[in-house]
């Protein structure tokens, strides 16, 4: 059920977070580039405004919802870094495009 | 033994709404819930508060549900008032999409017949075609020819409402039990007493609010509720921001800004499980709606029981043999929810159904079969 943790690897593919470039692990999550950048929150909840981090880094808790590529609402934490990725915080609810 | 003015059996929508409102007629009411091993219609509810597809060829049963409709900003107000929930109702008015013109033509039909058995009690509809529609709804598929629309349809929280009605009930000075299913009962005319695991109760009035429990219950009572579960099944999307402006019979945009697809039709038994085929048709009528939903992830999905007696409609009674039973069943919780708290609760607290109710009787079930 668990693997060792690998070495620290170094930071090769380059990320775009809120349009800053951000270098991170290959293998690494979008929510962890999201971290790597310092952004004080990824997402504001859709009825209260709230603001939140990536919480669970396991897909469970949804708090590190973002918009990535162009496609909103995804669980950052379940998205692997790609080179030249975009990835922009989640404000409040997706817009549904007619 | 506790003894109270009134027993409400079942703690759902149905059962909640009666309580609240015999409490507001100052009954000393105890309200026996299940457990969470209830089937729980009022937890799987679609949610609408509709009145265009209810009563062809029943008129009572349209007027009973608009008389609903019309009773339902003030039970929302009065929920409000009393708790602070909001039962997120809006009544803007809504269609029902006809993809194709068999289906627009078919529904043009039965609208019509509907405003003529409506009589003079009036039924404002209108036939709307695409090329108006698209004016009213963003991003309607090639596929939709038309709609019907009503003034009188809306949409609420079936889960806001539930714990509105709850917390109305307590807080008022109701007795709230759960795990309280009836194990046994003694009936006799006003005089009656149930005994559950959580004790037991004795009043003058007992209404059997149970859903498919009823079918069960009824007999012990003197009364009939010949119920069966059909089952239903939604989809839910994730949240987006505000975009459909009034509900439609199998798609709302829920306030907190899911929006809700459904829904299906079953003759399955119990069987509560979800079924991938239908789920898939859901989904594929949805988008053929509106295109643009085919975007959004579905994020949950459910199957519920609806609670059926065989014609559809809903029934009450109350017992010949032992006056002062009632019962309830229907599977509009919601809709019917300002009817049962503020029209029907009276009416039991009074100790007779208005001749209103008359064609609601289980009564009509025993029409003898033709030799």
């Amino acid at each position: 059920m668990f693997r060792a943790r690998p070495d620290a690897r170094p930071a090769t593919v380059e990320v775009l977070v809120e349009g800053v470039p951000v270098m991170v692990p290959q293998g690494a999550s979008a929510a962890a580039a999201v971290l790597l950048a310092g952004l004080p929150a990824i997402r504001e909840t859709p009825v209260t405004g709230s603001p939140r981090l990536p919480l669970c880094m396991m897909g469970v808790c949804f708090d590190c919802l973002a918009e990535i590529d162009g496609v909103p609402n995804r669980q950052a934490c379940m998205v692997p870094v790609a080179p030249g990725m975009r990835i922009a915080r989640q404000h409040g609810a997706r817009v549904a495009r007619p | 033994m506790t003894a109270h003015d009134a027993i409400v059996v079942g703690g759902g929508l149905v059962g909640a709404a009666i309580a609240h409102g015999l409490r507001g007629q100052g009954l000393d009411t105890v309200l026996l819930d299940e457990g969470d091993i209830a089937h729980r219609a009022s937890r799987g509810n679609f949610g609408l508060v509709w009145v265009q597809s209810k009563g062809l060829g029943a008129p009572w049963y349209q007027r009973w549900t608009r008389g609903s409709a019309g009773e339902w900003p003030g039970l929302a107000a009065d929920l409000a008032t009393r708790t602070g929930i909001d039962t997120a109702l809006h009544q803007p008015g809504g269609v029902h999409l006809c993809l194709g013109e068999a289906e627009f033509d078919d529904r043009a039909a039965r609208m019509a017949r509907m405003q003529a058995e409506a009589g003079n009690h009036g039924y404002d509809y209108r036939m709307i075609r695409a090329p108006e529609l698209r004016d009213m709804l963003p991003g309607l598929g090639p596929s939709v020819v038309g709609a019907s629309w009503t003034p009188y349809d809306g949409h609420a929280s079936p889960l806001a409402l539930l714990q509105a009605l709850h917390r109305a009930f307590t807080e008022a000075g109701g007795a709230y039990i759960p795990n309280a299913k009836v194990a046994a009962a003694t009936a006799a005319p006003n005089d009656f007493r149930v005994e559950t695991a959580a004790g037991t109760f004795a009043a003058p009035r007992i209404v059997l609010a149970a859903g498919l429990g009823n079918a069960d219950l009824a007999p012990l009572f003197g009364l009939n509720t010949p119920v069966r579960p059909q089952r239903g099944q939604i989809l839910v999307t994730e949240r987006a921001q505000s975009i459909l402006p009034m509900p439609t019979t199998t798609i709302r945009q829920t306030g907190e800004g899911t929006i809700m697809l459904g829904d299906s039709m079953e003759e399955v038994g119990f069987d509560t499980r979800q079924s991938p085929p239908v789920m898939a048709q859901i989904a594929q009528r949805a988008a053929l709606c509106f295109p643009w939903v085919a975007a959004l992830n579905i994020i949950r999905a459910w199957s519920a029981l609806r609670v059926m007696a065989p014609d559809g409609l809903p029934i009450y009674d109350q017992s010949e043999r032992f006056p002062g039973a009632f019962t309830a069943n229907c599977h509009s919780g919601v809709t019917l929810a300002g009817a049962h708290a503020r029209l029907l609760a009276p009416m039991i607290a009074a100790g007779a159904l208005d001749p209103v109710l008359a064609p609601f009787s289980a009564r009509r079930f025993d029409v003898p079969r033709a030799a």
